[in-house]
């Protein structure tokens, strides 16, 4: 398990790196610097704003200043916010993302997970037919439509809820609905269909035929493999939903590193950029990683390092 | 067209009541439509706004009841405004975009302040001018900065040669050569002394703009990067409001400052800062009464708005849309091709077509700068270009002399232009009229914002979309991009005889020096090199609770002595 691990962390390093290399030079690659303006500025001015953030460095100097700064977790100052450094705009904006992120996740597992238990239980009832409309919903309508919806209807029509920003626990309700839509239905959606894959089993019959309790068959035996395919999605779900959705925290004013991420785009912020697609990164490969340390636990037929 | 004008007078303010302002904005709007009847009724709208009381709502949503049980109960009025994306700085000095702009204008203070349309005294008590238009001479008031200290020439000394350090790194320390500074001292604590190149009228208005204004020494030096300026613990203010939070990517908050010179016309408590980026969030939100103030409406909300919602105001703005025609490649190299292109558009029905109030623009110097004589200078140069239909006689003719009788043979041209919709719309409709009135096709090409400038500023297109907001109220902001060789001359238009009109008149005694800037914009529109479509409007939604507010002229908003209603 150890000698496992630690394959795997150097991997991840490599990866990283991969990451890092390619993000650098596609960055440079643009046409149009942090500096571009619509008013030319003076050749000393330019010069000195080049000098101070090292742009006038060889490209290969950069990029091993970079690499370095990224090892001591120095993501270097951000061009386009005077005074703020890209761990700053991490430090601020993560927890952010990650507080309405894991609500989301929470939701997408508590209600998720259960529902499609249900309706693979009493497949082909009324309630698996609902429940089937209702993720077929959820899988189609992307959640910049659902997030506008609830504006529409909740904050401006019966103004129930906060349009925007973060605060009470009234400002969450919004962005963890829209934020969880799609992959509360696709979880659900999975869940079922594994979970009727599943009950198929011979083991699923060997356990009822031993008299076991219906609870105990589904929950111990069952469940526990149905979930595989599910926890392979939610690895990477995490990492994508914990790092802040850019669309839902736009819409939402919400303050968190998606928002960042895309100014730092149209701004040529480059810094921010690559600090925030390195982050997201390093957190992708660590829950691929976790995922992967998980299915050992839940199926002892997956041995790992092996 | 009509219908939409009408409606954008009607809802037109006038925030400043100074003559030469008032004066300003009436020619605009002669100039814009000839309907007098308008003016009245423009008239009546501005009297009516500046006299009447702030309507009350039935809900407070700005009031906050303090927490503490007072027996007075004060109210803490708190005014909430979206300033949108997160500014860059708002350091004054390193500052070069209008949304910080926005804030440093409520946060310092320059040696003159705009107010009400006329250009006050700011930190500087008094002024005085030499004979020959060359030295300033300010005197200071007994002003202090927020934490106690008093204001001096010094200043101002070190803030202005902090700008003009290139190491700085300052994206508007160029504004010192256009406002043609030549030296400036502090002749002791409270007299500070300018001299100038030449004589230049728009000198004293810049004194009220933000690359210009004092800073304090040891503040900067807390983050001489300009961290410091949104570091609540070490920015130092002089004017109505001080930072008391920072939240990058969320909100500012400002607090008024007890200690600015006229703290007691000052009567906001707090100004929440925020920055929501999404134009519909923050309607919904100003709609729904969580914001006072917005500018940045979604623009197919805008008909809407304009129509139905009488807190939305749209002033003219001093900015020109206009499309650069490069003429280094063929066929724009032929001054009559360029011609026809001018000729042949309807730039009232592009107007129209877009819904947001803007104006035809028949020069490339916007109606927002007067001459010596205290004309509107855009007016009197006249117009160059048709503003409606009327040009496509003309355009035809001059195409087929230019040897393309209908279009025949007329090469496919490229409009280039920055990913926008509006953008796009105008775009299509251009190519819609050359294709209908000249006969020729052109395609259309869109490119992001950054990589957009670069390839227009080398040249490498053949007609780009292009605009210009002016930085100060003199046709020299416009007719100073266009010398040979300059960053901003898009069309490389290459004329010795204008760089030498220029630079003649940089010098020149105001008389000769407006006779020299109408000949010079006679040359740049006779070369039909840049083709004018609008002048630029600023729109925003300012809640009836908010009484007093204003937007100066160069288009800042300014909350001083703004208040808010119970």
């Amino acid at each position: 398990m150890g000698s496992y691990i630690f394959k795997r962390v150097i991997s991840m390093i490599i990866t990283l790196w991969f990451v890092i290399t390619i993000t650098f030079f596609l960055m440079h690659a643009i046409p149009g610097g942090p500096f571009t303006s619509e008013k030319e500025l003076p050749e000393e001015v330019l010069e000195a704003l080049n000098e101070k953030y090292h742009l006038n460095d060889p490209l290969y100097k950069q990029y091993f200043d970079y690499l370095a700064g990224v090892a001591t977790f120095d993501l270097g100052p951000s061009f386009k916010r005077i005074g703020v450094t890209v761990n700053d705009l991490i430090i601020a904006g993560f927890p952010v993302s990650a507080k309405v992120g894991g609500l989301a996740i929470l939701s997408i597992i508590v209600v998720g997970i259960p529902i499609g238990i249900t309706s693979a239980l009493k497949q082909n009832s009324l309630t698996d037919y609902i429940v089937t409309i209702f993720a077929t919903l959820g899988i189609a309508v992307p959640s910049f439509v659902i997030a506008t919806l609830i504006i529409y209807f909740f904050s401006s029509k019966f103004s129930i809820l906060p349009s925007h920003g973060m605060g009470t626990w009234k400002h969450y309700i919004g962005p963890v609905i829209s934020l969880s839509g799609f992959s509360l239905a696709f979880v659900s959606r999975l869940t079922r269909s594994s979970m009727l894959e599943v009950l198929q089993q011979d083991y699923i019959r060997t356990a009822r035929a031993k008299g076991l309790p219906e609870f105990v068959v589904i929950g111990k035996h069952a469940l526990k493999n149905a979930l595989i395919p599910v926890i392979t999605y939610m690895g990477p779900m995490i990492a994508a939903i914990l790092t802040g959705s850019f669309v839902i925290e736009r819409i939402f004013a919400i303050p968190g590193m998606g928002k960042h991420f895309v100014e730092s785009v149209g701004n040529r912020d480059y810094t921010v950029l690559m600090g925030i697609t390195i982050f997201y990164a390093f957190f992708a490969i660590v829950m691929i990683l976790i995922v992967d340390i998980a299915y050992g636990f839940i199926d002892p037929r997956i041995k790992l390092g092996e | 067209m009509n219908q939409t004008f009408a409606e954008c007078v009607k809802k037109c303010i006038l925030v400043d009541d100074h003559q030469v302002k008032k004066k300003y904005f009436m020619e605009g709007i002669i100039l814009f439509k000839k309907n007098l009847a308008l003016l009245l009724v423009l008239i009546m709208v501005v009297v009516a706004f500046a006299g009447c009381a702030p309507k009350v709502e039935d809900e407070p949503v700005v009031e906050e009841p303090t927490t503490e049980p007072v027996v007075e109960e004060p109210v803490v009025k708190v005014l909430k405004w979206n300033v949108g994306s997160e500014p860059k700085t708002i350091d004054p000095g390193l500052n070069a975009a209008s949304d910080g702009g926005d804030l440093i204008n409520n946060m310092f203070e320059g040696l003159m302040r705009e107010i009400g349309g006329e250009l006050l005294p700011g930190m500087a008590e008094s002024y005085t001018l030499s004979d020959d238009q060359i030295t300033y001479t300010f005197t200071l008031r007994d002003a202090l900065w927020s934490d106690g200290e008093p204001v001096t020439a010094y200043d101002f000394e070190y803030a202005w040669t902090r700008v003009l350090d290139p190491a700085t790194g300052s994206e508007y320390s160029w504004i010192f050569d256009e406002a043609a500074v030549d030296t400036f001292r502090a002749i002791d604590e409270k007299t500070f002394e300018v001299t100038l190149l030449a004589p230049t009228p728009y000198f004293l208005g810049l004194t009220g703009f933000y690359t210009f204004f004092p800073l304090r020494e040891d503040a900067v030096a807390k983050g001489p990067d300009g961290g410091w300026a949104i570091n609540p613990e070490a920015s130092i203010v002089n004017g109505p409001f001080y930072l008391e939070e920072y939240k990058t990517g969320d909100k500012l908050v400002l607090a008024k400052n007890d200690n600015y010179w006229q703290a007691d016309q000052v009567k906001i408590d707090k100004i929440d800062a925020l920055m929501i980026v999404d134009a519909t969030t923050a309607l919904t939100a100003y709609e729904a009464g969580e914001l006072d103030v917005i500018d940045n409406m979604p623009s197919e909300d805008m008909p809407r708005l304009m129509a139905e919602d009488d807190t939305f105001y749209i002033i003219p703005m001093d900015g020109v849309y206009y499309y650069s025609l490069n003429t280094t490649v063929e066929p724009l190299d032929n001054v009559l091709v360029r011609k026809a292109l001018n000729y042949a558009i309807d730039r009232a029905a592009i107007v129209d077509a877009m819904k947001g109030g803007q104006l035809p623009a028949v020069n490339m110097v916007s109606p927002a700068s007067y001459d010596n004589e205290g004309n509107v200078f855009s007016e009197k140069a006249g117009a160059y270009v048709p503003t409606d239909g009327s040009g496509v006689e003309e355009a035809k003719a001059a195409l087929a002399e230019a040897g393309y009788p209908d279009g025949e043979g007329f090469p496919s041209l490229e409009i280039m232009y920055n990913t926008s919709e509006g953008h796009k719309m105008v775009a299509e409709i251009i190519q819609e009229m050359w294709k209908t009135n000249l006969g020729i096709d052109v395609t259309l090409t869109n490119q992001e914002w950054a990589v957009f400038q670069d390839t227009r500023r080398h040249g490498n297109y053949q007609i780009a979309r292009s605009g210009w907001i002016g930085d100060y109220s003199d046709p020299m902001t416009y007719l100073g991009m266009f010398v040979t060789g300059s960053p901003m001359n898009y069309a490389r238009w290459d004329n010795a005889d204008y760089d030498a009109l220029l630079d003649s008149a940089k010098t020149a005694a105001p008389a000769d020096r407006f006779a020299m800037l109408y000949e010079a914009l006679d040359m740049v529109m006779t070369s039909y090199a840049y083709m004018p479509i609008y002048v630029y409007t600023d729109s925003m939604m300012v809640s009836d609770n908010v009484a007093d507010w204003e937007k100066t002229t160069r288009n800042v908003f300014w909350f001083g002595f703004a208040d808010l209603a119970e």
